[in-house]
C-alpha cells in the first residue's frame, strides 16, 4: 500500500525467563504500514501484548524479558540504537488496555508529556490540551472542569483521555493494547471511532481480542499464535480469503467471535470489571 | 476409604434413601442459618469491645487526672518549666519541649532516607539485591527497641559526644536530645521503608507505561507519578513512624539523660513525656498528687496522638481524593 512501511519488525524474539522460560514471540517478522490501522489478533497469551511491548520496548519494564532481533522504525533501529529510550517512546506512544489516568487533573493528564518535553507557554499549553481533547472527542464533556482529578471521569472517559495523553507528545505511531476491552459498549462505540478518525493521521497497531473489532476497524490483520506469526494481510484478504489453514479454522471457528471473547475475557480475569462497569453505566443511557 | 464411598453412591440409588437426605440437608441448612444469625452478634459483641476498651483507658485516665486539675490550672503546668513534685511544682513544659526535638530530629532525618530507599527497593533493585537488601531492612524493623538502646549507649553516645558536638560547636555529654532522635530514626526508618516499598509495589504496572509511554523517563515518572499515587500510602507509613517515635519510651530513656529543665540546645541532655512518666513512676506511692500528675501526662500523650491520627487521616483522605489514578 505504501511505499515504506513505518514500522518493520524483523525476526522478534522475546522469551521470559522466571521460575520457567515462556517463548512469547518467536521469529516474527512482520510490517506495520504507514497511517494505517492495523489489528493483532489470536488466542489469548499469544503473545500479542507483548509483540506490541516491544514495539516501543515497554516490555523491558518486566524484570526478566530477553530479546532478539530488530524493529525498525523509518530509517531509525529501536533496539540497536543510540536514540535515548524516552524520545523513542515519545515517537512511539502506548495506550494501555485498563484505562489508567495518571495521579493528576484531566488538564494536566494531558499536559503531561508536553510539559515534560518541551518549553510551552500557558497559552500553548491551553491550545494543544484543547487541540488534543478535540480530536478523541473528549473537550465537549470536559471543558468545564479541566481541574478535577482525571480518575473522576467515568472508564469510557478516561480511556479517550488516555488516548489525548499519547496525542499530546505529537507521536507517529500509536500502540493500543486491548484498549475497549475494559469499556461498556457504549463508551467502546464512541472509543472505537475516535480511533476511527486518528488513523488518517497517525499509524495505529491495535491488539483486539475482538474478531467484531478487527473487521469493523482494521485496515490490516496479524494473526499471532504461540507466539508465531501465523498470517498477516489486508483486512479484506484476512477474512474473506485466508491464505493459512490455521486463520480460516480461526475465523470459521470464531465467526461470531463471542466464544472468543467470552474465553478471552475469563482468561484474563476482566469479565468482573465488565459485568461491573456495564451495571455501573447501564442506567445513564436509559435515563438520557 | 473409597470402597466406603462406592457403597454410599451405591445406596443413593435406592428409593428409600433420598427423602432421608433431604431431612438432613434442611436440618443442615436450619444449623447454618442459625450460625449465620449468632454470627453477627458475637461479631458487633467484638466490635464493642474494642470500643468499651479505649473508653474505659480514657475514663480512667480522666477520672485520675481530676485531683491535679483541680489544685494547678492546665495552662500553668503546660507553660511552666518547674518540675519538682516535692514542693508540689508540676510544670511539663521541659518534658513537651523534649518530646517536640525527638520527634522533628528523627523524623526530619528518618523520613527522606526511607522514602529514597523505598524508591530504590521498588523501582531500581533487581533480582539477588532487592531480596537481601529488602530481608535486611525486614530484620531491622523486628529488632526490638531495647537492643537499639543498648547499642546506642555504646556507638552512639560516645559518637554523638567525642564527635558530633564537638565537631558542631556544641558540648554534650554524648546522653541527650540528639543521640535519641539519632537512634529513633534508625528505629522507625525501615518500618517506615517496609511500608512505603508496599504502597509503591501495589501501584499497577498501567501508571508506568502511561507515564513511560509519553516519552517521560524512569525518575520522571517516580516524580510525578509513582509518588502521588502511592503518595497516601506513604503518608500513612511516615505516620505510623511519627506515632512510634512520639509514644517512644525505652530508647529515650536509656539515652536522653534525664534533666527536668528545658534544654538549650539539642545536644542537651532532657526528657520526653513518656520519659517523665516511667522515670517518676517510682514516686507515685508517696505523694499522691504526682500520680495524678504522671496520669495527667499520659492523658495528654494520647489526647495529641489521637489528634494527630485523625488529622492524618483527613489529609490522606484528601491526598487519596486528589492523587487519584
Amino acid at each position: 500500500m505504501n511505499n515504506q512501511p513505518a514500522l518493520r519488525t524483523d525476526n522478534l524474539d522475546v522469551t521470559y525467563t522466571g521460575n520457567r522460560t515462556v517463548t512469547a514471540l518467536d521469529g516474527v517478522s512482520v510490517d506495520f504500514a504507514e497511517n494505517a490501522l492495523t489489528a493483532i489478533i489470536g488466542p489469548s497469551g499469544c503473545g500479542k501484548s507483548t509483540l506490541l511491548k516491544s514495539l516501543n520496548r515497554l516490555h523491558e519494564i518486566q524484570p526478566n524479558a530477553e530479546i532478539s532481533g530488530e524493529v525498525h522504525f523509518g530509517d531509525q533501529t529501536v533496539y540497536n540504537t543510540d536514540e535515548p529510550l524516552p524520545e523513542l517512546r515519545r515517537q512511539i506512544g502506548y495506550v494501555p488496555q485498563t484505562p489508567t489516568p495518571l495521579p493528576m487533573s484531566i488538564y494536566n493528564n494531558v499536559a503531561y508529556g508536553p510539559k515534560i518535553h518541551g518549553d510551552y507557554s500557558r497559552k500553548e499549553l491551553d491550545d494543544l490540551v484543547e487541540t488534543c481533547l478535540r480530536k478523541v472527542n473528549l473537550w465537549d464533556e470536559v471543558a468545564d472542569r479541566l481541574d478535577d482529578p482525571g480518575a473522576a471521569l467515568s472508564t469510557g472517559q478516561i480511556q479517550r483521555l488516555c488516548l489525548a495523553r499519547s496525542l499530546a507528545v505529537e507521536p507517529e505511531i500509536l500502540l493500543c493494547d486491548e484498549v475497549t476491552s475494559a469499556l461498556d459498549p457504549i463508551s467502546a462505540e464512541q472509543v472505537e471511532e475516535t480511533l476511527e478518525s486518528l488513523k488518517e493521521e497517525y499509524t495505529i497497531i491495535m491488539v483486539t481480542h475482538s474478531m467484531d473489532q478487527a473487521r469493523r476497524l482494521a485496515d490490516d490483520v496479524v494473526f499471532l499464535y504461540l507466539g508465531e506469526l501465523v498470517e498477516a494481510n489486508d483486512a479484506r484478504t484476512f477474512f474473506e480469503n485466508p491464505q493459512a489453514d490455521r486463520t480460516k479454522e480461526f475465523i470459521s471457528g470464531h465467526g461470531a467471535s463471542t466464544h472468543l471473547e467470552e474465553s478471552d475475557s475469563s482468561d484474563s480475569g476482566a469479565k468482573p470489571d465488565e459485568q461491573q462497569e456495564s451495571a455501573g453505566d447501564e442506567p445513564a443511557p436509559v435515563q438520557q | 476409604m473409597s470402597s466406603t464411598t462406592d457403597h454410599g453412591a451405591g445406596t443413593d440409588g435406592t428409593p428409600g434413601t433420598p427423602p432421608s437426605t433431604d431431612d438432613a440437608r434442611s436440618d443442615r441448612l436450619e444449623w447454618r442459618l442459625t450460625i449465620e444469625r449468632l454470627s453477627s452478634y458475637w461479631l458487633l459483641g467484638a466490635g464493642l469491645f474494642a470500643i468499651a476498651l479505649f473508653g474505659l483507658i480514657v475514663l480512667t485516665l480522666v477520672q485520675q487526672s481530676i485531683p491535679i486539675v483541680s489544685e494547678h490550672s492546665l495552662l500553668e503546668m503546660v507553660t511552666s518549666s518547674n518540675w519538682d513534685p516535692a514542693q508540689e511544682e508540676f510544670g511539663f513544659l521541659p518534658a513537651i519541649v523534649g518530646t517536640i526535638y525527638v520527634t522533628v530530629l528523627s523524623m526530619a532525618m528518618g523520613t527522606p532516607i526511607a522514602i529514597l530507599a523505598a524508591i530504590y527497593i521498588a523501582e531500581y533493585a533487581e533480582g539477588r539485591t532487592k531480596m537481601i537488601v529488602s530481608s535486611f531492612i525486614d530484620v531491622l524493623a523486628a529488632i526490638p527497641s531495647v537492643i537499639f538502646g543498648l547499642v546506642g549507649l555504646i556507638v552512639v553516645v560516645p559518637f554523638v559526644g567525642d564527635y558530633l558536638a564537638p565537631a558542631l560547636g556544641a558540648h554534650s555529654i554524648g546522653l541527650g536530645i540528639v543521640t535519641v532522635s539519632l537512634v529513633m530514626a534508625i528505629i522507625v526508618t525501615p518500618f517506615m521503608i517496609s511500608l512505603s516499598v508496599e504502597s509503591l509495589e501495589a501501584l499497577p504496572d498501567e501508571l508506568r507505561e502511561s507515564s513511560l509511554g509519553v516519552g517521560a523517563t524512569k525518575w520522571e515518572t517516580i516524580r510525578s507519578v509513582l509518588l502521588r499515587a502511592a503518595g497516601p500510602g506513604i503518608f500513612s507509613a511516615i505516620l505510623l513512624g511519627f506515632g512510634r517515635v512520639f509514644g517512644a519510651t525505652i530508647v529515650p530513656a536509656m539515652l536522653i539523660g534525664g534533666q527536668t529543665a528545658i534544654p538549650d540546645n539539642p545536644f542537651d541532655a532532657g526528657e520526653t513525656l513518656p520519659t517523665l512518666i516511667v522515670n517518676d513512676f517510682g514516686e507515685l506511692m508517696s505523694l499522691p498528687l504526682t500520680q495524678s500528675a504522671l496520669i495527667l501526662v499520659g492523658l495528654i500523650l494520647l489526647v495529641i496522638v489521637w489528634l494527630f491520627n485523625f488529622g492524618a487521616m483527613l489529609v490522606r483522605r484528601r491526598l487519596k481524593r486528589r492523587w487519584q489514578y
